[in-house]
């Protein structure tokens, strides 16, 4: 009886405290915001504006369907649209070998490496496998707790921009000079995490062959 | 209302997001290596918005880069343990990876 009601005063404290959290950054995230937003003038929405909230929305929804789904196979699903809305975000960005490199390394490489692993690991008749196990109200209160902290980060702050002129158009050229004259040494290095990688793959995941 | 830094990076901070509750909710091994590649994905999307807006030229996209190549080596590695572990205890639960508490 008694680690019961402890667990849940304890979760009745943490939800308040939660709620309270959410209440103080809400006021210090929206009252400046809704200021500025009401001194901006409200430009008409062109076709990139609208295009950029559906692609960002497709982004989000899929980064909610890995969080939230009860199937491991409808969270790869959600990571590839959350990986595709990732990439076109780039173009945005005006990053395009960004984008590309992320269709094919992200999308082309890790995802199916991760659809790999579902398919080898997970038996025909248990497809629940993936319940979450702090429930949803753990990653519900840890979402509270952690999200209005990064948006009031990112929409309090008077962030230095600059007008977006200074990016190359075509960055593959600049991408590829910088990778063999500013950041050589990341690059050798990121190469010798990559044979490391590789042989400590392979070794941790072969079978053991017996010596008979 | 005209695209600004802050929508990326609301953007990037809703994955951070998604992927952290991802981390430290699934039961699943493979679903708590997606919830990483999540966390990555926000941390370049803030990275490449950064390098347009704010710092322009190539040095957010160049960090990106490298952070897309981490990311698929350990991607690579976890899922080879991942598969260990499949193989050690017949089931990628991560409650049952606790051979060494007492």
């Amino acid at each position: 009886m008694n680690p019961s009601t402890g667990k849940l005063l304890g979760w009745i404290l943490g939800t308040a405290f939660a709620i309270g959290f959410v209440a103080v950054m809400g006021q210090l995230a929206i009252g400046p915001a809704a200021q500025s937003m009401a001194h901006a003038a409200a430009t008409p929405a062109g076709l990139p504006d609208v295009l950029f909230y559906v692609i960002a929305g497709v982004t989000i929804a899929g980064a909610a369907g890995v969080a939230l789904s009860h199937n491991i196979l409808y969270s790869a699903i959600g990571l590839l649209m959350a990986l595709l809305g990732a990439g076109s975000l780039y173009v945005f960005l005006a990053a395009d070998f960004l984008a590309v490199a992320q269709l094919l390394i992200y999308i082309g490489g890790v995802l199916v490496l991760v659809l790999f692993a579902v398919m080898l690991t997970n038996r025909i008749t248990e497809i629940t496998v993936s319940n979450a196990s702090l429930g949803l109200w753990g990653g519900l209160m840890l979402f509270v707790a952690v999200a209005p902290v990064l948006l009031a980060v990112a929409l309090v702050t008077p962030w230095a921009a600059i007008t977006p002129a200074a990016t190359p158009a075509y960055t593959t050229e600049t991408i590829g000079d910088s990778l063999l004259t500013r950041w050589l040494l990341p690059f050798e290095i990121a190469s010798m995490v990559l044979l490391a990688t590789l042989v400590g793959a392979v070794s941790i995941a072969r079978k053991e062959i017996k010596a008979d | 209302m005209q695209i600004s830094l802050s929508h990326f990076l609301i953007v990037g901070a809703l994955l951070f997001c998604f992927g952290l509750v991802t981390v430290t909710t699934r039961r699943n091994a493979v679903g708590v290596l997606m919830g990483v590649e999540l966390i990555l994905n926000g941390a370049n999307v803030n990275f490449a918005a950064f390098s347009h807006y704010v710092v322009g030229g190539v040095s957010g996209q160049v960090f990106a880069l490298f952070v897309i190549v981490l990311a698929a080596a350990e991607a690579a590695v976890g899922l080879a343990i991942v598969l260990a572990l499949f193989q050690t205890f017949k089931t990628i639960d991560v409650r049952y990876a606790d051979l060494m508490r007492e």
